[in-house]
């Protein structure tokens, strides 16, 4: 038997091959969408991964440094390490800022860290990891940077030792880790300017510079002008201590808040991702609703330029079967191929966006169900409109 | 009588019901005999399609007989529950235009009736070949639809109608389109038709030209239908195969 689907196709494989080209970037981009939620939620664990924390320790009744702000005392270290089931930990500092490198702006996230207590790197990709206490860094590959780059943050200049991959921050910010001090220093160290005014309005306040206790004035100054805060203190505890357990003892004699790995996992994908889930969901849902109207669409104006030939098909004996058939055969070639064109445009295009994109097997294989599903549904209207058409409307007009 | 290929007695239509009812055919009753070509003629509106429509098994009359090839297949209610199946196997069309699939080419177009009946691919084709060289086109038999002209792409409708040998064929105003010339051309190649393969064939027409050539006409006024008797004017051998 002659098939009917695979001979209308020949005859305008042009046109169909268009269509389903069309069709094909369209569902590339629905793929696209998914890419990047996926590629949000994995730079937010990606960075939880690499910090190999236990427990995070942050500033109290604050959800933490990627939620909202969190500042505390470098020192609390030391009392952490106190508690019991504390086998290690480590001062963090997080800053999202803009550095130029070769008259390129990149936007990073500044990662301070205690090289041997956690918060750096989880491997490289070359170079090696920060030895010196000062004015080295590792940067994410995307950054741009390559080893032996100097980039100029602040006031000093930084060496690129060694390139780490995949670490982005949960908004897709490449990682730029370095020493904790210089990222402190960073953070906090004020221009001097400012500080020339804050040293000028600090020496005629006579509270602060009193004629009877000249040293009072540089011990402000001192204090004012260190900076020995940190963002949070990642946590990890000895092997038979319960996360949850150690957590609560540090709430309960540090007046601290902290997370288990997993609370702040959630915190992250469950709260600060949510949104952008909700949008991306949303823009899914109509990509979706969109590309199930054209194919629809597209069937059936395609059946409806045929209904002449379906009718005299109908006339002379054609079962319903074997049009239908053809139909949904159709339809299911113009999934087929968009399928695979807007998969491989995904592949091709997601390196050029910005933003990280990540597309598991799993969510391939659910688009390919649903162009499907959506492909069958589609070419219902088709079918139905075939259907309807009279044998009659072959004689006669 | 009992040999006649198609005949239909008291055949009536009515479209809609009460006030607004339409009696399309009125008590319609009609004889050809097999190999024998007949003219139905009428005024737009008079019901000729209709009445092609109802022997065809396309729409349900509302009352009347229809017998096709000897046996009834109306008698005020189909005697067949697969109408289809009814029209692939005993009934050809041929229409004002072709009609043919554009996406199959001229001997596909005429081996899907027979692959539809249950022929085998090979014999299906082979007796679409045999029926486009009877009708002087094998050799455009593997060219697609768009490629032939006019006249041959009513021939190869013709072929497609006789694909499954049906004893009656169903003519709608087949020269309509056509020129005088190759209006006379497909006249002569249904004839020959009737005459090569004993095939009842009903004509609708309104063609001036075409109209002496038949020995029986039929004519359709306000759905009554009445024999006239025919010219029988023969086709010259010069108009073949415009």
């Amino acid at each position: 038997m002659i098939n009917l689907a695979y001979r209308d196709i020949a005859d305008g494989f042009g046109r169909y091959l268009a269509t389903a080209l069309g069709l094909g970037l369209l569902i590339g981009v629905t793929l696209t969408m998914a890419g990047v939620f996926r590629g949000m939620v994995d730079d937010g664990k990606a960075l939880l991964r690499a910090s190999r924390a236990d427990i995070w320790v942050v500033q109290q009744d604050t959800l933490g440094p990627f939620a909202e702000p969190s500042s505390l005392p470098d020192e609390m270290r030391r009392g952490l390490l106190a508690l019991p089931g504390v086998a290690r930990a480590g001062n963090v500092a997080y800053l999202t800022m803009e550095v130029s490198d070769q008259g390129r702006s990149v936007r990073i996230l500044l990662a301070g860290y205690e090289p041997g207590a956690g918060g750096g790197p989880e491997y490289l990709v070359a170079g090696r990891p920060i030895l010196r206490p000062h004015y080295e860094l590792v940067a994410d590959e995307r950054t741009g940077f390559a080893l032996g780059d100097r980039i100029h943050i602040k006031r000093h200049d930084y060496t690129v030792v060694g390139l780490t991959r995949g670490l982005r921050s949960p908004a897709g910010d490449p990682v730029v880790f370095l020493p904790l001090k210089d990222a402190q220093q960073i953070q906090f160290l004020k221009d001097n300017d400012a500080i020339f005014r804050e040293k000028r309005r600090l020496a005629g306040n006579p509270l602060f510079n009193p004629p009877s206790n000249p040293a009072l004035l540089a011990a402000i100054e001192a204090n004012q002008f260190a900076n020995h805060r940190v963002n949070a203190v990642l946590v990890r505890v000895l092997p038979g201590y319960d996360a949850h357990a150690v957590a609560a003892e540090i709430e309960r004699w540090l007046r601290l808040t902290a997370y288990t790995d997993e609370q702040m996992t959630t915190i992250l994908i469950g709260q600060l991702i949510a949104m952008a889930s909700r949008q991306i969901g949303l823009f899914l849902a109509i990509l979706t609703l969109v590309s199930t109207a054209i194919i629809a669409l597209t069937i059936y104006s395609m059946t409806q330029t045929k209904l002449k030939e379906i009718a005299v098909l109908k006339l002379i004996g054609t079962p319903n079967r074997l049009i239908a058939g053809m139909i949904l055969q159709e339809a299911l070639g113009l999934g087929f191929i968009g399928f695979i064109v807007g998969k491989l445009a995904v592949t091709y295009w997601a390196p050029l966006f910005p933003k990280h994109i990540v597309m598991l097997p799993c969510d391939t294989l659910s688009a390919a169900g649903v162009t499907l599903v959506i492909c069958v549904l589609a070419s219902l209207a088709g079918i139905r409109g075939a259907l309807r058409v009279p044998p009659a409307s072959a004689i006669g007009g | 009588m009992g040999s006649a290929a198609i005949r239909v007695e008291n055949l009536s239509k009515t479209y809609g019901h009460g006030d607004s009812a339409v009696r399309a055919l009125k008590r319609a009753s009609l004889e050809v005999q097999p190999g024998e070509v007949v003219g139905l003629l009428g005024a737009s509106g008079s019901g000729k399609t209709t009445l092609l429509q109802c022997i065809g098994a396309i729409i349900d009359p509302s009352g009347g007989r229809i017998r096709l090839d000897g046996k009834t297949v109306y008698d005020n209610g189909w005697k067949t529950t697969d109408r289809r199946a009814l029209r692939r196997d005993h009934i050809g069309f041929i229409f004002q235009r072709p009609y043919l699939v554009p996406f199959l080419d001229a001997l596909e177009n005429v081996a899907l009736l027979p692959m539809l009946q249950g022929r085998s691919d090979a014999k299906a084709r082979r007796r679409a070949l045999e029926l486009l060289t009877r009708l002087g086109i094998a050799d455009r038999a593997t060219m697609r639809i768009e490629q032939l002209s006019g006249g041959q792409q009513q021939r190869v409708a013709i072929a497609r109608a006789l694909a499954n040998r049906p004893p009656v064929i169903l003519a709608d105003e087949p020269t309509a389109p056509l020129d005088s010339h190759r209006a006379l051309s497909v006249m002569s190649l249904l004839y020959e038709v009737a005459r090569d393969f004993g095939t009842a064939i009903i004509v609708v027409t309104h063609d001036e030209n075409i109209i002496p050539l038949f020995q029986r006409l039929y004519r359709l006024r306000d759905g009554v239908l009445r024999e006239e008797a025919g010219e029988g004017r023969p086709i010259f051998p010069e108009t073949r195969g415009v």
